[in-house]
């Protein structure tokens, strides 16, 4: 048995995250590990490169913080609710100082499986007759090597860090996920350091009990750390829901460059970890994300073979 | 409010757009959805004219059968009882750029005549007067959806003769130059088939060129003109959208939309 990676928050971000790295939270509005992003704002990085397909309220706050330089997506907003306000005051006319470098969903996707497969380039059919291409002169046409069709190239995309959230994992980091995947497998996998963020830690035989469900092997994971509601006010698909009403007040707060200073200082800066932000919160909060109701699996068989 | 009943100014634009991008899905199989408008109105479609319709979200949820209105693109209600969710590359790489998509809804911050987008910057793209979200997978869906239907407010701002960032190919100038180059390049997609705003529904006519096919009741075609950046095209015979059914109006506004977030 391999020795433990289970760290705090604090000590996995200290240890695997550095000033100037490229840093991959991802999550497709599902298990975005606002946590992390807290610690990064609490331990005063600067200089990152934040990549993300959907740059949400944590890259607005990430932004607002002034921990990046550059971003890399290919969706930029509150969904359901409008503009990240903190990127646009960084983005928007002659001041733009935040470096942008820009793609398409399945772009970003192609990205990090190329960069996970250790190919110089991932092929898609997107991008004809549109500017993106203008835009970004790193997405380029090439020929097929057996025949005349053109199709567009993505560069392989190697984070420094790739943080995730997960519903599971075993201390070794073997991380188990339900709901949507969106693009965390190939993300962890293009990475050159890989934090796993969990509501719960279990025994190795809850994992091997159902092998098809884990996402992220431990082989690759660096760091394991525990955070019940780490996501919040995004969501744990089972444990609890979005938190829309956040999503909604960001936009007010992020609108205001003192009231997001404000809150950075209240709910990050004066807070030393998750628990406190949770205490913070209140349990009306908790209650309120609670599900409405279970809908468990049927369970699968997978049979002995001794 | 009661008393008014029988009388058709008893709904609001926003719920005639998505009655009227419901009953253009009939007989479509698989869709893909975005959040809000799009996302009510397909629905509704699944509810009245297109009950076979499987719900295709871009976060990975194929055949999703949400329980509550889905407040964003990737909300847990998509993803229980949904018949299979995959991976975000399986989702754009086997069934979009595979050819599933029947149908693919886009919105747009800008279009022009020609069904081209714009989701990605208001004036110059380095520094923009306003940062729009950018593709996310509009783009691909453009090309590799089979139709693309769009549905958005129309206005002289977002109705205009020349689009600042071209996010998402429209039409390609004409029916001759679409087919030419889609073929060449292998698109699965042939381009917008339909755009239904809070003002009518316009079809693409020969040139590739947007054409006013219906008003919706009590709005004047001048209205329409003036919120249209460019000299509209119109048909012949301009119809009359049909105005939203009882049964319609009941479905947004008890089932899919009881809030009247997107439909007020």
């Amino acid at each position: 048995m391999s020795a433990s990676k289970v760290a705090t928050m604090r000590d996995a971000i200290a240890a695997l995250v550095r000033d100037g790295d490229s840093v991959a939270i991802e999550g497709f509005t599902h298990l975005i590990s606002f946590a992390a992003g807290h610690e990064i704002i609490r331990q005063g990085r600067r200089d990152l490169t934040l990549v993300r397909m959907t740059p949400d309220v944590i890259y607005d706050q990430m932004i607002g913080a002034g921990v990046a330089r550059k971003l890399v997506f290919s969706w930029l907003g509150n969904p359901g609710v409008g503009g990240l306000h903190a990127v646009r005051r960084v983005t928007e006319g002659a001041s733009a100082s935040l470096d942008l470098e820009e793609y398409s969903h399945f772009g970003m996707v192609g990205r990090y499986t190329a960069g996970a497969m250790k190919l110089p380039f991932f092929p898609l059919r997107s991008y004809f007759e549109t500017d993106l291409p203008v835009a970004n002169p790193r997405i380029r046409p090439i020929r097929s090597p057996y025949g005349e069709d053109v199709v567009y190239a993505v560069p392989p995309l190697h984070p420094d860090v790739t943080i995730v959230h997960a519903q599971r994992a075993d201390a070794e980091g073997n991380t188990q996920v339900w709901g949507l995947t969106g693009c965390q497998k190939e993300a962890a996998f293009a990475a050159d350091r890989v934090i796993v963020v969990v509501e719960e830690l279990v025994p190795s035989e809850v994992i091997r009990a159902d092998p098809n469900r884990t996402l992220i092997p431990g082989l690759i994971v660096d760091a394991v750390v525990v955070e019940p509601y780490g996501a919040h006010p995004s969501y744990t698909q089972g444990y609890y829901d979005r938190d829309s009403r956040f999503y909604v007040a960001w936009d007010a707060i992020s609108r205001d460059a003192a009231a997001l200073d404000a809150w950075l200082r209240d709910w990050v800066h004066d807070l030393p970890d998750r628990a406190a932000y949770m205490e913070k919160l209140g349990p009306e909060v908790a209650a309120r994300i609670r599900p409405t109701g279970s809908a468990p699996s049927g369970s699968v068989d997978y049979g002995r073979y001794e | 409010m009661g008393g008014a009943a029988a009388t058709t100014a008893a709904f609001s634009r926003s719920e005639m757009m998505i009655v009227a991008a419901a009953r253009e899905l009939a007989g479509q199989r698989v869709c893909f959805v975005g959040v809000g408008l799009p996302n009510i109105a397909v629905n509704l479609a699944k509810l009245t004219v297109a009950p076979d319709l499987e719900l295709v979200y871009e976060s990975g949820v194929f055949g999703a059968r949400p329980a509550r209105l889905p407040l964003s693109i990737g909300d847990p209600t998509i993803v229980t009882g949904a018949t299979a969710v995959t991976s975000m590359l399986d989702l754009f790489a086997l069934y979009l750029q595979g050819g599933l998509i029947d149908v693919g809804f886009l919105g747009a911050a800008q279009i022009d005549r020609f069904g081209n987008i714009n989701t990605t910057v208001i004036g110059p793209y380095d520094h923009p007067t306003t940062r729009l979200p950018g593709s996310g997978g509009a783009c691909e869906i453009a090309i590799n959806a089979r139709s693309v239907f769009v549905v958005m407010r129309q206005t002289a701002r977002s109705f205009v003769e020349r689009i600042d960032f071209r996010t998402s190919p429209g039409t390609l100038g004409g029916a001759e130059a679409s087919a030419r180059i889609r073929a060449e390049q292998g698109w699965m997609g042939s381009g917008p088939s339909v755009v239904v705003t809070d003002l009518g529904i316009l079809h693409f006519d020969g040139d590739g060129e947007m054409c006013l096919e219906s008003l919706h009741p009590g709005v004047t075609l001048d209205v329409v003109r003036a919120s249209t950046g460019w000299a509209l095209r119109v048909a012949d015979r301009l119809a009359e959208t049909p105005a939203p059914t009882a049964d319609e109006l009941r479905l947004i506004r008890e089932q899919l939309d009881p809030e009247g977030l997107y439909t007020r």
